[in-house]
């Protein structure tokens, strides 16, 4: 499981450190994008025309980046937020046609969902952060045990690697494809169970479904990326652990989650923002317009499929902000390092890992 | 200097942002189209013609044998995806740009209200075509507020297949017009020991599109109508529930399989050919396929098909099927109603059938000796075109069938009562804006 909460008396020195690593960033980005000389130069203005002159140069160098971010991120974006602001465009009852202008009506795509037409949002965003902590929980899980497997040193390791891998390589609508073979009434899960269980329908067991096939497509995503983790570990210090007395347990909570923690936090952050989109599986799996598994980005294709931009964009928005702000608690509150601040993080790392420790397993 | 540097980097940015939104403007100014009074349409050159993937490759011949009669007029066959609503969300996309990318569009029987309302597609002269040599059914598919707007090309209606084997061995003479006695002959069957573990009937009863096929289909059969020719909705008469009554209380009582709601057509085809069930409601295009030899089917000569029961009488069908239409933003329309006339010309849609199982829209085809030796049931699914009801020709289709699925599936699988269902959906569909 994700860990959501500090404990007490590990959040100062954590808080310190996050903070240390965000203006870490800052300025390793600073530099190595824009590459301004020293402030102090230009402080002093002793060759201020060359200084601008190297201003311009590195405006230069990364405008076609500005510009095809501004047209792929930034355009559709803006575009978004003023769709979002229109509604549906109403039908002439003597005409018999529809309107030709979508009619502004501010706010009302966003408070709507306050109103009494709001059920179905809260449904699909209750479903999408249902179905993303429980399969983001337990790939982590299962991912963590696939990496320590495939970490080990035994015959036939390379099988055993490409095999975990196989499902994570197939595209996620044959996923779901295979999947509901598996799940048909008369296929391999009602076999097993030796029951009819009418997994595409309507109720729990249909989640129950999109979270066993997300799981096995997924966690060895998070296998690959500990297992990167693991194998940076230094053998010694699990040698050092052995001679003081640590059994497995105690080497696995007091050593390998520790240092593995940097690769396991953007692995489950990259899963949580991936699964808050979640779409193919449940939309293929289950079927489209089935309240037990609708997620928001079903929500908001279903209302563009039935041209009404407005909602539609309105639920892409508040998707937009969830994730956001998701990712935003990850980095702020776990420290998870996506960026990965260049020359002056693995000095603090070194320097924090006494302190932290303690910390960590108390965690 | 470094404020300099934010400075420069926000111009370029903020150019950025002025061609797009330039280059936006020019997408999305548009200008009002006249009432859509059939335009006149000028102009002769290349078209195309857009529809989904065709993977009885019947569609790519008619096209070469027009691009030799008129070579200066070619039309290119726009493949789009097999999912139908892919097909409609990228006709929507070129009609939304106001693009001439897509001239003709092959456009599913329930797309027409909803294409004429937006004035993506235009208004056909009614005249022009030999409409009345059609079945009447397939061209109200057609038809938005009394205007032609789309040519029927294919047709598809329901038809009862059953197991003509059993029934002889019970002692039926024929197959059932009405469900009570498709419920009666069940029991009959039932008793032989080759029926054992057999069940009664099955449809479509996943929730999709299906489902409101079926749900149409039990509705118009009791007598009732989900909406009516102004598109109000009538769900809360009497009719409507003995319709739905039909489909819930035959789940209850195992006339209908516990697992068919989760049946779409190839679901309830494999079930029918592996010999476990004694009637199923399919499409014509079952009927070849459930007579292949070669070892997928076991019930090959043992079937046939009849006109679907209903309440008290033969049932009504609802109709699927593909019409033709002339995209609005489209260039050379002169060419297009040429190609549409002799696209769905009555010749061209009996060498279409000779190669791949339709429903043709003309009358005469059904009568055609050596298209019925290829189809026996052809007579049959006439019958059922011509009870057939259109499903709810709305403009806001898509919210309709929603509802109706919703609805319908609650009822179905038991989390509302038949009579709840049907009075949240009237209240659903009310909410459509129906005609005056």
């Amino acid at each position: 499981m994700v860990k959501t909460h500090n404990p007490p008396g590990s959040a100062e020195g954590r808080h310190d450190d996050t903070a240390g690593r965000v203006y870490g960033v800052a300025r390793g980005s600073a530099r190595g994008s824009s590459a301004v000389p020293p402030a102090s130069a230009a402080r002093r203005r002793r060759k201020p025309r060359a200084t601008a002159g190297s201003g311009r140069l590195a405006a230069l160098l990364v405008s076609p980046t500005l510009l095809v971010l501004t047209i792929v991120v930034l355009y559709p974006t803006i575009v978004a937020l003023k769709d979002s602001l229109f509604g549906t465009p109403g039908l002439n009852p003597k005409t018999g046609f529809v309107n030709e202008t979508d009619p502004f009506v501010g706010a009302q795509n966003y408070t709507d969902i306050f109103g009494a037409a709001g059920e179905r949002f809260w449904n699909a965003f209750w479903n999408t952060s249902f179905l993303t902590v429980t399969t983001v929980g337990m790939e982590t899980v299962i991912g963590v045990a696939m990496a320590l497997i495939m970490n080990r040193a035994f015959q036939g390791r390379a099988l055993v690697r490409a095999s975990i891998l196989v499902p994570w390589a197939i595209p996620t609508a044959v996923t779901g494809l295979l999947w509901r073979w598996i799940f048909n009434s008369n296929g391999i899960a009602n076999a097993l169970i030796g029951q009819q269980v009418l997994w595409t329908t309507e109720g729990f067991h249909a989640k129950v479904a999109v979270i066993i096939a997300d799981v096995w497509k997924t966690a060895p995503f998070i296998g690959l990326l500990v297992l990167a983790g693991l194998q940076v570990i230094n053998k010694e210090v699990y040698e050092a652990a052995k001679i003081d007395g640590a059994g497995a347990v105690r080497q696995f909570w007091s050593i390998t989650l520790p240092l593995v923690k940097p690769a396991l936090m953007v692995a489950v952050l990259f899963r949580t923002l991936d699964a808050l989109r979640m779409f193919d599986l449940p939309y293929i799996l289950i079927g489209a317009q089935k309240e037990s598994v609708e997620t928001l980005s079903m929500l908001a294709q279903d209302q563009a499929a039935n041209v009404r931009f407005g909602p539609a964009a309105a639920y892409a928005v508040i998707l937009f902000l969830y994730v956001f702000l998701i990712a935003l608690a990850f980095v702020r509150l776990l420290g998870a390092n996506v960026v990965g601040d260049d020359d002056a993080a693995p000095k603090r790392r070194r320097r924090w890992l006494p302190v932290r420790r303690p910390a960590e397993v108390a965690a | 200097m470094k404020t300099r540097t934010t400075r420069a980097l926000q111009s370029s940015g903020a150019a950025a942002v002025a061609l797009a939104a330039l280059a936006a403007c020019g997408a999305g100014g548009g200008t009002e189209a006249p009432a859509g009074q059939s335009a006149s349409f000028e102009g002769r050159g290349p078209i195309t013609y857009a529809a989904g993937k065709d993977p009885s490759g019947v569609v790519q011949p008619t096209i070469d044998r027009w691009n030799k009669l008129h070579p200066k007029e070619k039309v290119t066959f726009i493949q789009l995806p097999t999912d139908p609503d892919a097909q409609r969300q990228q006709m929507i996309q070129n009609a939304q740009t106001k693009s001439d990318a897509y001239t003709v569009l092959s456009l599913d029987a329930v797309w027409t209200s909803e294409f004429a309302a937006h004035r993506w597609i235009d208004r056909l002269p009614a005249d022009g075509f030999p409409l009345q040599k059609m079945l009447k059914p397939i061209v109200e598919t057609g038809k938005y507020r009394g205007g032609l707007y789309a040519l029927p090309w294919t047709s598809d209606g329901g038809m009862l297949y059953y197991r003509t084997d059993l029934l002889k061995k019970a002692g039926i003479d024929k197959p059932p017009a009405t469900w009570v006695q498709m419920k009666s002959d069940c029991a009959k069957v039932k008793k032989l020991p080759e029926a054992k573990g057999m069940s009664c009937y099955a449809g479509q009863f996943q929730k999709y599109e299906g489902l409101t096929v079926n749900f149409a289909e039990a509705v118009n059969s009791a007598g009732g109508v989900v909406t009516d020719a102004k598109g109000k909705p009538h769900v809360d008469s009497p009719q409507a529930k003995k319709g739905l009554d039909f489909l819930v209380g035959s789940l209850k009582d195992g006339t209908i399989p516990k697992d068919a709601v989760t049946y779409q057509e190839e679901d309830g085809r494999r079930a029918f050919q592996a010999g476990k069930l004694i009637f199923e409601r399919n499409w014509p295009y079952m009927y070849p396929l459930a007579s292949k030899k070669d070892g997928s089917s076991k019930i090959v000569g043992k079937f046939s098909a009849a006109p679907l029961p209903g309440l008290s009488g033969p049932g009504a069908s609802s109709l699927g099927g593909h019409n033709v239409a002339l995209s609005a933003s489209a260039k050379n329309k002169a060419t297009a109603i040429d190609f549409m006339k002799f696209f769905t010309s009555a010749e061209n849609q009996r060498l279409t059938l000779a190669s791949a199982p339709a429903a043709p829209t003309y009358e005469a085809l059904y009568k055609d000796p050596k298209l019925v030796e290829q189809y026996p049931y052809l007579p049959i699914l006439k019958q059922s075109i011509l009870h057939a009801v259109p499903r709810p020709r709305v403009f806001e289709y898509g919210d309709v069938t929603a509802a109706i699925q919703r609805e319908t599936y609650a009822a179905m699988t038991g989390s509302k009562s038949t009579d709840q269902a049907l009075k949240d959906l009237q209240k659903d569909l009310q909410r459509q804006p129906a005609a005056d």
